[in-house]
């Protein structure tokens, strides 16, 4: 082994401390690159292989009742390689012990054969190919969480007769990925059922012989599928086509396709601020370190060695720490890995997850850091060039501080010696110690904009389910009904309050911009379920217009004033142009509303309405709830305190869980700037500070030098940190918002309090490591020492 | 005496500018014979240092010419001047400028390992009495065994031309004859060109030639009419 390799690694050894925890910052950003891609290929990889080989359609149209021979007509479309038709239906479960019935969706596989699109994955039990007409498949996740398993029986109501279904098998679905109960964004295996049924026995419950009620459709590879979507949309217009949609109307696949793009936006911007920081770190850290083998430089030179050999053993030093911080973000980022895809086979039901390491992200994870690293060290290496080989010849000259004089001498004479030396090297390198401000002020940052996301959660949960809805129980219909069946549910006992909604299906467009959803129709004066603005004052509903939320506006872009195509998909199924009379803060989902009469007016559907939001008087739920399953227009009830309880389970368990890992990243990242801050002036104190001890300075009052320094970086770092970690805030609850909820970017100063915490008992940690160091250190041989 | 090793002409050095300027070297005439042992004397500050980093290629003058063999010094640029380094120059430094990361034998590899035909470092080490302390760090040296490795170091390469910048300073009388030994006995079995600075005159009687110094000008060049053997100097 080379003697500089040699010195290399005892470099290292001497300083390994500093060394672990720049790597460690390093490994952190490089796991999170290696983690998060992986992910990313996994899960796109899976879904595709998932897709492909059970043929989920590339599109579905729905329509009322569409007879079977229209299939060879969708069959000749252009771009059209499979078609399946098939019939769906609303169902109600009847769990035992349970007040509400649990709504479930039917679907019909065909008689014989496997289905041509949307076939399903058997994973226990027998196919349908010998079952009879009570006989079902049921959504492997459902039985899970209820215990289910073939034999078993349900009760099941469905088109408003009750019979009882047998479990022959269980199946996983690709279209049924992630499941909620309709309208709900939550996912909830137990409050959602999914079964298969044979054609024909579905036909006979759903009165559809010899049709169907949704088309699927598979494309060819070089197939336009709007110009499919628009011919499937003419062909089923007279059987009353709601409108044919790709997979992006897919709840499932949305909320997959949304996971992943988090992932990749959060792969793509939080590595790059480690890796700046590590970068940062370096620097200082081989810069001091050049600086004290100033003469040791021009010792290698004046014997003959190039400046590109000298340089070159500081970049291997820089490199090597980059290369271990690498090596073990990899390692991490594989373990992290797999951890996550355990987690996420519990809301993504894969019949097989296996993480896949995308070799290109160790590519980038690696190459990432050792560029960065070399940034952080190549500045540094310009000094060594520039030293002068002579420099080896002459003795250490004392650090200059000769132009610290900025610091008012009046200021001075005010504070003791100590201090004054706690001043002078503040000021003698404001460059460095601006560095360290920004370095702690970004982990600070980002610990509070993480703990601020947390507590945005929390509020999001809390305006959604207390603020903005205010009821208990919401009460579905299977159609729209006359207004009297809400006085009929106000009479009845244990309804405190009932109040009427309309909910239609809409695909709403502003230029070529379009989304698929519904307009909720609620009466003027609605206590329960209500529009809010973004300070939560109420938005009262408007019979000339549409109350939108923000996320649609935004996706639409629209503002009031402007004009929505509005085209409904029920009944006569008019195409209306309203105008946008608010936009109102969301929470969950994209809602837009309007006042109910006037929606009714619109679609010339007077007095109907298709729930009704309740107030329930708890000691009378039970039987309430009892009723209402037994009521044929019910298709079903929700209760509010499951879909919260269910919600709160998801934060906590998968998205809060990436949430508190990046949390605890942030700690690190805080630790490693002020253990190296504090190390470094350690360092390069150590001399001076021994001399103070043999001049008859206590221990205590030595620390003080050095750690006043550490303490006034990290004070004027908290609040510098407070302020970015809000601007890290927004841009996070603008990456962390969907359809699906919304993130709002608020100031929470329990969050930057944490934060501030996090910061202090890091800086107090390292403060102690370094003044246990400092205490250890034998005086004579600190002396002894250069520099 | 056969060929020149260097000649200067004018040679000058000025550290700053203004009224601060010091003036180290004030326009220095001279010439070294391949194979020469040359002392130079002279008080503190007198710019001794200076003219042994201009030779060596450490440092630049401010005006006038250095000559090495058929090579100007001066109109080298650094890469060359580090070639220059590397393939002729050894240094004794006055401060002795050891890394304190790696042991005596690793100082002395530091060098060894660029070198062209170098003395194995445990051989350089024996020379300068050191041999059993191959593997101790230079904190775990005393002053003068750290100024004996420094001289290993410089030896090992076999360099042409070795530079000592008060290499006994530090030792006690005994192992500076020791050490004066060893560059002896290197210029005399392989003809290297030896300049050493010292403040001790009794040192100039193993010379081929002394120089004397002050305020930056030679005052006296004599060549010694019989030299001394290591041994035999006493101060
Ligand atoms: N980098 C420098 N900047 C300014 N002045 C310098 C520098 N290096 C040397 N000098 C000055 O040049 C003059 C000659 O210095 P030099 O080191 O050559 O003296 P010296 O003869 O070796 O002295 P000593 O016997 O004390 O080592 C001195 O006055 C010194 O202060
Ligand atoms: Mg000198």
């Amino acid at each position: 082994m080379s003697p500089l390799t040699r010195k290399l690694l005892r470099d290292l050894w001497r300083m390994k401390g500093q060394a672990l925890a720049i790597a460690l910052v390093i490994a952190t950003g490089v796991m999170m690159t290696v983690m998060m891609t992986g992910l990313v290929e996994s899960l796109s990889e899976t879904r595709r292989a998932y897709y492909e080989r059970y043929r989920l359609a590339d599109i579905v149209a729905p329509v009322v009742r569409a007879p079977d021979r229209l299939a060879e007509a969708a069959a000749r479309i252009d771009g059209v390689a499979a078609v399946q038709t098939r019939i769906t239906g609303g169902a109600l479960i009847d769990m035992p012990g349970r007040a509400v019935p649990i709504q479930a969706q039917a679907l019909s596989l065909p008689d014989r054969g496997a289905a041509r699109l949307n076939d399903i994955h058997l994973t226990a039990g027998q196919g349908l190919a010998r079952a009879g007409d009570d006989d079902i498949l049921l959504l492997q996740s459902f039985a899970t969480a209820w215990g289910l398993g073939p034999g078993d029986t349900l009760s099941v109501t469905m088109n408003g007769a009750r019979r009882e279904l047998t479990v022959v098998g269980l199946a996983q679905s690709p279209e049924f990925l992630f499941t909620a109960a309709p309208g709900e964004m939550i996912a909830d295996d137990s409050r959602y059922g999914v079964f298969w049924m044979r054609h024909g026995a579905l036909a006979a419950v759903q009165d559809q012989q010899g049709a169907f009620n949704q088309v699927l459709v598979g494309l060819t590879r070089d197939a336009d599928a709007e110009a499919v979507k628009d011919a499937l949309d003419r062909l089923l217009d007279p059987y009353g086509a709601t409108g044919a949609h790709g997979r992006d109307g897919q709840f499932s696949d949305i909320v997959i396709t949304q996971e992943i793009a988090g992932l990749r936006s959060t792969a793509a911007s939080v590595p790059p601020i480690f890796l700046a920081v590590a970068a940062f770190l370096l620097n200082i850290v081989v810069g001091r370190l050049v600086q004290a083998e100033r003469e040791e430089i021009g010792l290698m030179k004046a014997f003959g060695y190039t400046d590109t050999e000298v340089s070159l053993h500081y970049l291997r030093l820089v490199l090597a720490i980059a290369v271990i911080g690498a090596a073990l973000g990899c390692l991490f980022g594989i373990y992290a890995g797999y951890g996550m895809t355990d987690l996420y086979l519990k809301f993504f039901k894969f019949p097989f997850l296996v993480f896949r390491l995308d070799p290109a992200s160790f590519v980038i994870g690696v190459g990432a850091s050792i560029l960065a690293a070399s940034a952080g060290g190549m500045l540094v290496l310009r000094r060594v060039f520039a030293l002068a080989p002579a420099e080896a010849m002459r003795p250490p000259a004392p650090a200059d501080y000769s132009r610290t004089g900025r610091v008012g001498q009046a200021v001075l004479n005010l504070v003791d010696q100590p201090t004054r030396m706690v001043i002078r090297r503040l000021t003698r390198q404001p460059v460095r110690m601006a560095g360290s401000v920004i370095g702690i002020a970004c982990g600070m940052a980002l610990s509070s904009a993480m703990l601020t996301i947390f507590a945005a959660f929390d509020v999001t949960i809390e305006n959604g389910f207390a603020v903005a809805d205010r009821s208990h129980a919401l009460v579905g219909f299977n159609r729209a009904v006359s207004e009297d069946t809400i006085l009929a549910l106000k009479r009845r006992p244990g309804v405190m309050r009932a109040e009427p909604m309309r909910q239609v299906p809409v695909i709403l467009s502003n230029g070529r911009h379009e989304h698929r959803g519904a307009i909720t129709g609620l009466p003027e004066g609605a206590t329960l379920i209500r529009a809010l603005s973004a300070e939560l004052a109420e938005i009262e509903m408007r019979r000339d217009g549409l109350i939108v939320s923000q996320v649609l506006a935004d996706k639409l872009h629209l503002a009031p004033g402007d004009t929505l195509r509005v085209d409904v998909r029920e009944g006569r199924q008019p195409v209306l142009d309203l105008p946008v009379a608010a936009v109102a803060t969301g929470f969950s989902g994209t809602p837009v509303y309007m006042e109910l009469e006037a929606l009714n007016r619109a679609l010339d559907e007077p007095g109907r309405v298709s729930a009704a939001a309740l107030l329930v008087d708890g000691a009378q739920a039970e039987a309430l709830y009892a009723w209402l399953k037994d009521q044929p227009a019910v298709a079903g009830v929700a209760i509010k305190n499951e879909m919260r309880a269910a919600l709160e389970r998801m934060m906590d368990e998968g998205a809060g869980q990436t949430r508190f890992i990046l949390g605890a990243l942030a700690f690190v990242l805080t630790f490693g700037i002020v253990y190296n801050t504090a190390r470094i002036a350690l360092a390069e104190r150590g001399r001076d500070l021994a001399s103070l001890r043999v001049i008859g300075f206590t221990r205590g009052e030595a620390a003080y030098v050095l750690l006043g320094e550490l303490a006034v970086v990290t004070l004027v770092a908290v609040p510098l940190g407070a302020a970015l970690g809000h601007g890290v805030t927004q841009l996070l609850a603008a990456a962390y918002s969907s359809e699906l909820y919304v993130i709002p970017a608020l100031f929470a100063p329990a969050a930057q309090g944490q934060a501030a915490l996090v910061v202090l008992s890091a800086a107090l940690a390292s403060g102690l490591l370094v003044k246990r160091d400092l205490d250890r250190a034998d005086l004579v041989e600190t002396l002894k020492t250069r520099e | 005496m056969g060929a020149i090793a260097y000649t200067t002409r004018g040679l000058t050095k000025v550290y700053g500018d203004g009224h601060t300027a010091v003036h180290a070297l004030r326009g220095v005439d001279l010439q070294v014979p391949e194979g020469e042992v040359v002392v130079l004397l002279g008080p503190s500050g007198s710019g001794k240092s200076t003219l042994l980093n201009i030779l060596g290629g450490l440092d630049r003058p401010t005006e006038g010419t250095a000559r090495f063999r058929d090579t100007e010094l001066t109109g080298l640029n650094d890469r060359q001047l580090t070639r220059y380094r590397r393939d002729h120059i050894g240094f004794v430094f006055q401060f002795y400028n050891l890394m304190p990361s790696l042991t005596a034998r690793e100082n002395v590899e530091l060098v060894t390992e660029i070198a062209r035909d170098p003395l194995d470092p445990g051989a350089a080490l024996d020379l300068v009495g050191l041999g059993a302390r191959m593997d101790h760090f230079p904190a775990q040296l005393s002053g003068g065994e750290q100024q004996r490795v420094a001289i290993a170091r410089a030896v090992a390469k076999q360099p042409d031309v070795l530079f000592c910048d008060e290499p006994t300073g530090a030792l006690d009388s005994q192992t500076g004859r020791d050490v004066l030994a060893v560059l002896q006995r290197l210029n005399q079995s392989l003809g290297t060109t030896v300049m050493i600075v010292t403040h001790a005159a009794s040192t100039a009687g193993m010379a081929d030639r002394v120089i004397r110094f002050a305020d930056g000008r030679i005052t006296s060049d004599a060549r010694n009419a019989t030299k001394l053997d290591a041994a035999e100097i006493h101060w």
